[in-house]
């Protein structure tokens, strides 16, 4: 394969990535903030959510490794772990090698979430966000101008993304507010 | 496929937020009250069915025992 094509499959890969993210953490909201019981969707989205976070890794991976074996520019296998040490576009590679960071410890931690406590297990799993916004900015930045698609491809996710946080804010609590209900309650 | 072993499942109640995964996942050895919450018909199921549950639990709730 010539270099160019790993060039070409480096960005499909990217974007392809980025709107796997998208979909996996707008799922990741739904299940957080919808009203309750609510039938046979949830489990497809829980499902959903857990396994295209890992098929998504698939398509990282081809983007992470195509774009520093393409040699076209410099990026290095450092910068796959440690942020903004690759000598090409040090800033917007890093965005991408925190992302990369964030993920590996939101995986690392599902996976042992049984062992995690509840509380801490959620205050870490709500870096995803974090993790979200920087894959985009280094999607929307890098996505070069010769490809408006790719770009728009981005933009197109961070506005899906961002309805789904607005209505993630607004969205009722069925739990808590039964709870706050029940310990307002009396007791006899 | 060899049929599974059974396991025994039961739900941490101060963790259930009522999802209702487990009702989809174990039909009939789980079932929902009137708000969503899970009642257990059946402890014993088969284990495949239940580690699965078990993973889908958005609250991970639902335990083995």
């Amino acid at each position: 394969m010539s270099g160019q094509a790993f060039w070409f499959l480096s960005r499909a890969t990217g974007v392809v990535s980025v709107v796997l993210l998208t979909v996996v953490v707008c799922l990741g909201m739904v299940t957080a903030g919808r009203r309750r019981p609510h039938g046979e969707s949830a489990t497809v989205v829980m499902g959903v959510h857990r396994w295209l976070s890992l098929g998504m890794l698939v398509f990282l991976a081809v983007h992470i490794v195509t774009a520093i074996v393409d040699g076209y520019v410099p990026i290095g296998w450092l910068a796959v772990v440690l942020p903004f040490s690759s000598p090409y576009q040090t800033l917007l590679v890093g965005l991408g090698t925190v992302a990369v960071d964030l993920l590996v410890v939101l995986m690392v931690t599902s996976y042992l979430r049984h062992r995690i406590p509840e509380r801490r297990w959620r205050i870490i799993h709500w870096t995803s966000y974090a993790m979200w916004l920087a894959a985009l900015a280094h999607g929307f930045a890098m996505g070069t101008s010769d490809q408006p698609g790719l770009r728009l491809t981005t933009i197109a996710c961070g506005t899906v993304g961002g309805l789904f946080v607005a209505w993630r804010l607004v969205a009722s609590h069925a739990d808590r507010e039964r709870r706050q209900e029940i310990n307002a309650q009396e007791w006899t | 496929m060899p049929s599974s072993p059974d396991a025994r499942i039961a739900v941490d109640r101060v963790l259930c937020t009522g999802h209702g995964v487990c009702a989809q996942t174990l039909p009939g050895a789980v079932t929902l009250d009137e708000w969503g919450y899970p009642i257990i018909r059946s402890e014993t199921v088969p284990a495949d069915a239940a580690s699965l549950a078990v993973k889908l639990c958005p609250a991970r709730a639902l335990y083995l025992r």
